[in-house]
């Protein structure tokens, strides 16, 4: 049962590396919000670096709602999907394996990506470490919570941005605590219980979604 | 092609089965029994529920009504075999990549990735990307993928579809070796298959 959930999470990452720089797109998109943005706002350093933890998870989080669709339509497309369930690999199982490989092929180049946006929005070094750690243990949730939108959508064709808008609402609190465990003023530093509640979220997100996503699938056909 | 161990005696029995697709109901009172060594093809107009009859069986769809089994096989594991429309092919993958990955999915124990090739008649092209394949050739690719994990019970839909006419004689053979070994198939199909086992059964869907 290992090897078929090593053997999702490997074909998933080899099948987006051989197709070549699809999901760096992502990446791409989420620095350019990063350029845009001081143009948009101005030379004000002082504005800018206020701005900046907001900004950045504006940024991370557009980014990763954007690449959703990708998780399940080329295997629900192909038929993929469907013999996944005739495996011994319980179907959340299979979720899991392409939740991970997605977070890695999504979240982890914006991480590394994150360098570029503290330049251009003068973060200092304190809160870019914030930052980084913030995205790390923030985006897994996000994932999660969007690998159930894709499952529920997944039956729909060119459903693309549905999903984005249908767990929006429920990713909300995320991008609160996020930009929350990067913020330190004003009043009070609350960085690290924000921190904490946001790796909660990211959690219980990461821990039910195999199970919802799974069953989302298997009534889609129905 | 013989080298699969044989399976336990299994049978499938299907009482008063009514087939829907979302809320139509596409095929009535269904009564149908077939044996380890048994096949049993659908015939149908299009749009008769064949496909919907294969996916009731394989466990995505629910039946209307009715009831259906597999007994004498462990139902706690994987032990149907889909061959759908969908070939469930990655063209990026090369067409051993392709039978490798199904082989650590569903647990291997059947022929080797590059026998299974051979058997389907893809050997010479293992290294190439499966995107390269023309229909006939990803369609025994998809087939390719039943021998390297051996699976008593096979739904078929449309196995030849694509194929050419030693194409066809091959599916046919591959059914039989399948038969022999002791597992049970069902299948669609308008063309028929020049089998030689002896339990052939036929079911006839109406729209």
């Amino acid at each position: 049962m290992m090897s078929a959930f090593t053997a999702i999470l490997l074909r998933d990452l080899k099948l987006a590396l051989r197709t070549g720089g699809d999901w760096l797109t992502l990446a791409l998109f989420f620095v350019m919000v990063g350029i845009v943005v001081p143009f948009a706002i101005g030379p004000d350093r002082e504005l800018l670096s206020r701005l900046a933890p907001g900004i950045v998870w504006i940024a991370a989080f557009l980014s990763v709602l954007l690449g959703l669709d990708r998780l399940f339509r080329a295997d629900h497309e192909d038929g993929t999907l469907l013999l996944l369930r005739l495996s011994d690999l319980p179907l959340a199982g299979v979720v899991l394996a392409k939740l991970i490989a997605h977070w890695l092929l999504t979240a982890l180049p914006l991480l590394a990506a994150t360098p570029l946006l503290a330049v251009m929005l003068s973060m200092d070094p304190p809160a870019f470490l914030r930052a980084v750690v913030s995205l790390l243990v923030g985006t897994p949730g996000l994932v999660a919570l969007g690998t159930v939108g894709a499952a529920v959508t997944v039956t729909i064709r060119r459903g693309g941005l549905i999903a984005p808008v249908l767990i929006l609402p429920l990713a909300i609190p995320l991008l609160i605590f996020g930009v929350g465990a990067i913020t330190t003023g004003p009043g009070p530093d609350q960085s690290g219980t924000a921190l904490l509640l946001l790796a909660a979220i990211s959690l219980i997100a990461v821990a039910v979604t195999p199970f919802a996503a799974a069953l989302a699938i298997t009534s889609a056909e129905d | 092609m013989t080298l699969r161990q044989g399976f336990d005696p299994l049978i499938l029995t299907a009482t008063g089965l009514a087939c829907r697709r979302g809320e139509r109901v596409l095929a009535e009172g269904l009564e149908f029994t077939v044996p380890s060594g048994g096949i049993l093809l659908l015939k149908g107009a299009n749009g008769a529920g064949k496909t919907t009859l294969l996916m009731t069986l394989l466990g995505a769809l629910r039946p209307a009504s009715g009831r259906f089994a597999f007994e004498g096989v462990d139902t706690e594991s994987a032990f149907i075999h889909f061959l759908g429309h969908r070939n469930a092919v990655k063209p990026h993958l090369t067409l051993a990549e392709n039978l490798a990955f199904w082989a650590s999915v569903n647990g291997g124990g059947g022929l080797s990735s590059p026998a299974a090739l051979e058997a389907v008649g893809l050997g010479p092209v293992a290294g190439l990307d499966a995107g390269y394949l023309s229909a006939g050739q990803t369609r025994r690719l998809a087939l390719a993928r039943l021998l390297v994990t051996p699976r008593p019970v096979w739904l078929l839909d449309e196995p030849t579809a694509a194929l050419d006419t030693q194409g066809e004689a091959m599916v046919a053979a591959l059914i039989d070796a399948h038969l022999t070994a002791g597992g049970l198939a069902v299948a669609a199909t308008h063309l028929p298959l020049p089998l030689r086992s002896a339990r052939v059964g036929e079911l006839r869907l109406d729209p």
